[in-house]
């Protein structure tokens, strides 16, 4: 009834290019916004807002940098774990070694990550598809070996290095509703760059390159500039999560809270959620981070009742069984599925 | 409709699954009002995943020991309370169940996961909370003046590996006492250091490195990658090229059982080979069958079920049908390093009490308790855990407390005990620690206590 087109006139240029045309969605996303800057900091206890809130918009952020890479560009990368742990560990020695201000420091893990990727992107300039998945592949593990191997980076035989207390002017960043913030000014100011980058002049070449590549090449898209420039992108995304995730959540940069189980979830999620949307890397990033979470929560209700042996494994039965049924009702994940009930709503209530 | 009907299904579930959730906290919060205060004890620990013999077995064994002192009255008389929080093995879901418990006063966090212990170490400093591990995560934590909140007791990986060494100079026909003299049956014996390449495999190498320097050794050290399913090139190397005395067997979980595989394959003999104690359970010799047998494995506690103490468990617990693993695996490997878990924790609480009184003890208490302990030999006849467990005595300087190692062989069947206590070179080991946990310190800035101003 509301959320409808009728007398939605575009009559200026701005108007036709907004990112929300129709004014239901750019109140929701309104709503969404002080919902997560002043609701959720105000009513939600540390429990959720330390260990849920940080790690899903660190997840949604990094589940974004995936998508531009495999959603937009349709390059796929096995290896983007890896690319948050460099970006983990290089914003932790700038930050905790040479003293650099903690903003300019996580900007940094950003840039040596993306200069990381580009270089481990350089295959993508010859290969494609499954053959490019497993070069990636090869990156996880290639990252993962030297953080362990180099002293000067992993702090010898223990490979941890720990995050410094933060502060940002003298301010101190100590608790977790500060680190909230933190983590979620980064996470929106990055996004909105994404979104904008994804429906510019570059989106839309990736999006021709992922959608036929040679073709892409004879309207004069430079694939090799822009497959590149994808994965720079993307990698500096995910160097940027990992630094965040480190720096507000875990604590202490260690590889095994980036080794490859967590590249194949941040690959389930931008398909759970829906490749080449934002919305999905949200969708997936929560179904892969609160899902687990909120079941074994609830699975504590029958703690007396069944074996805790037993208990913990249903735990992973009905998660998986979850990403089944999601893509048999959705192949082309949730952010599809709230696409289709949005189309339903405009023409609501004369669906046809 | 198909479609429809299953859309229906999953929001219900997802909805049910809230509900739950929501309901479940409300419950618990008006049980905690009726109730008298309890001792809470959150158990981070894995059913899951490759490792889950290790960490349904102690988490198994110390909820049954606190399952029979509730039965018994409780630790002077306050109850046990515990929760289990599923891990993985995962440092991120490790530390969303340290979150979840740290609001609940744990006494301590136990993790049993050397990557989930380096994410907690600077979290615990912070929220005054002991992090304790047995026997895994860094071994320079022993130095009480650095790491003031960490704990690891009853002993950790470079103790064992003096040990180790020790104990192969016996076999070599040293006589296991006069240290002066050990250099001559070492000299050019060569010793392969079989590591799976994570920080966890790695952290016995500067000390074997200096071991070898010490007394002529020659130590290799051949890392295997995660998850180590495939040893074949490392063993080729091992058995024809480097031409092993001794193989030090320092994997984990599904990677500890390949090398017996591997060996039996090369024909190297089992009883060259001396594992961590991580891969000395039962869980690791079985699936190699006869493969296994000879193989030699340290360990800081007894095995089997002839304890008094194992005995009640599995009198009053199994027999009220309280028990919380399959009766078949009490008594093993595991099971008992969460039973003198359980132990440790106990004694620590009841010395918590002689000095704060008896009440339910909070994280800054139980830190205090931790640096006091003292069980002597005498105390643990009283428990009923002779030979069960080693008297420990911790200080403000020394969180290790043991550090005694013995080493256990498999004979086809079952574990049997194959030395006497060892006991580690301790001013050696010590200097080590020491060293380490200095330039830990000067990386973090951190003050070191003077431990004979701490009471």
């Amino acid at each position: 009834m509301f959320y409808r087109e009728c007398g939605n006139y575009k009559d200026t240029y701005a108007k036709d290019m907004a990112i929300f045309p129709i004014p239901l969605d750019r109140y929701g996303f309104i709503v969404m916004l002080i919902l997560a800057l002043i609701v959720i900091p105000l009513i939600a206890t540390d429990y959720w807002i330390s260990s849920i809130m940080i790690p899903f918009y660190c997840f949604a952020l990094s589940a974004f940098g995936l998508n531009i890479l495999a959603g937009y560009a349709g390059q796929i990368s096995i290896g983007h774990a890896a690319f948050m742990a460099v970006g983990a560990y290089a914003s932790l020695i700038l930050y905790g070694r040479y003293g650099i201000p903690l903003l300019p420091s996580i900007l940094g893990g950003g840039i040596v990550s993306a200069a990381v990727g580009t270089f481990f992107g350089l295959p993508a300039l010859r290969i494609k598809g499954f053959y490019l998945a497993i070069s990636t592949l090869a990156s996880q593990f290639i990252i993962q070996w030297v953080i362990v191997h180099w002293r000067w980076v992993s702090g010898g035989v223990f490979g941890t290095v720990e995050a410094p207390d933060m502060q940002i002017f003298g301010w101190a960043l100590d608790t977790p509703v500060r680190k909230y913030y933190l983590a979620l000014c980064i996470m929106i100011l990055l996004i909105t760059i994404g979104k904008n980058l994804v429906r510019g002049q570059l989106g839309r070449n990736w999006m021709a390159i992922r959608d036929m590549d040679y073709a892409a090449e004879i309207i004069g898209v430079n694939l090799y500039r822009d497959k590149l420039i994808a994965f720079a992108v993307s990698t500096f995304y995910a160097g940027i999560a990992g630094s965040l995730i480190t720096f507000c959540y875990y604590g202490a940069a260690n590889i095994e809270e980036f080794h490859v189980m967590v590249s194949f979830a941040l690959i389930g999620m931008i398909i759970i959620g829906g490749l080449g949307t934002i919305l999905g890397s949200f969708l997936g990033a929560g179904f892969f981070v609160l899902l687990p979470i909120a079941i074994n929560q609830s699975l504590g209700a029958f703690m007396d009742v069944v074996p805790s042996d037993i208990l913990s494994n249903i735990e992973a039965i009905i998660f998986g069984g979850l990403i089944v049924l999601f893509l048999i009702v959705e192949p082309y994940g949730m952010a599809r599925l709230w696409h289709t009930i949005k189309d339903k709503m405009r023409l609501w209530p004369f669906p046809y | 409709m198909g479609r429809k009907l299953m859309f229906t299904l999953f929001v219900l579930v997802v909805a049910a699954s809230f509900v739950m959730v929501s309901g479940q906290a409300m419950a618990a919060d008006k049980e905690k009002k009726k109730e008298a205060p309890k001792q809470y004890v959150p158990l981070l620990i894995y059913r899951t995943g490759p490792f889950a013999a290790g960490g349904s077995g102690i988490g198994s064994g110390w909820e049954d020991f606190m399952q029979l002192r509730n039965m018994q009255g409780g630790v002077n008389g306050i109850m046990y309370e515990w929760e289990e929080c599923e891990t993985a093995y995962n440092v991120a879901r490790g530390i969303e169940c340290y979150e979840r418990v740290k609001s609940k006063k744990p006494v301590y966090v136990h993790p049993i996961s050397t990557g989930i212990t380096y994410a907690l170490l600077p979290k615990g400093v912070k929220d005054h909370i002991p992090i304790v591990f047995e026997g895994y995560g860094r071994a320079d934590a022993a130095d009480g003046r650095v790491f003031k909140w960490a704990f690891n007791f009853p002993t950790h990986y470079w103790s064992q590996n003096t040990a180790k060494i020790k104990f192969i100079a016996m076999k070599q026909g040293w006589d296991g006492k006069n240290m002066a003299n050990i250099g001559k049956y070492l000299k050019g014996l060569k010793i392969a250091n079989l590591h799976i390449d994570v920080p966890y495999g790695q952290e016995t190498k500067p000390i074997l490195d200096d071991m070898a320097k010490k007394y002529g050794l020659v130590v290799r050290h051949f890392p295997v990658s995660w998850p180590g399913i495939d040893q074949k090139s490392q063993w080729m190397d091992i058995v024809r090229r480097f031409k092993a005395d001794w193989v030090i067997n320092r994997n984990w979980g599904v990677s500890c059982t390949v090398p017996l595989k591997e060996a039996a394959r090369m024909g190297f003999p089992r009883n060259r080979i001396l594992g961590v104690w991580w891969c000395g359970s039962e869980e690791d010799v079985l699936p190699a069958g006869p493969a296994a047998k000879g193989y030699y494995a340290t360990n800081f506690h007894g095995v089997g079920r002839d304890f008094p103490m194992i005995k009640e468990i599995v009198d009053k617990v199994y027999g009220a049908m309280k028990g919380n693993i399959s009766f078949t695996r009490v008594g093993s490997v595991y099971y008992n390093r969460g039973v003198i878990t359980g132990i440790t924790m106990d004694e620590a609480l009841r010395t918590a009490h002689k000095k704060f009184g008896v009440k339910v003890i909070n994280g800054e208490e139980m830190r205090w308790a931790l640096e006091h302990l003292n069980i002597t030999e005498e105390r643990i006849k009283e428990i009923g855990a002779e030979g069960l467990m080693q008297p420990m005595k911790t200080s403000c300087a020394d969180h290790e407390g043991g550090g005694m190692v013995r080493i256990q062989q498999w004979d086809g069947q079952k574990w049997v005990v194959a030395s006497d206590w060892i006991s580690p070179m301790k001013d050696y080991v010590r200097d080590m620690v020491e060293k380490s946990a200095a330039k830990y310190a000067k990386e973090k800035g951190i003050q070191l206590r003077d431990c004979s101003k701490v009471d």
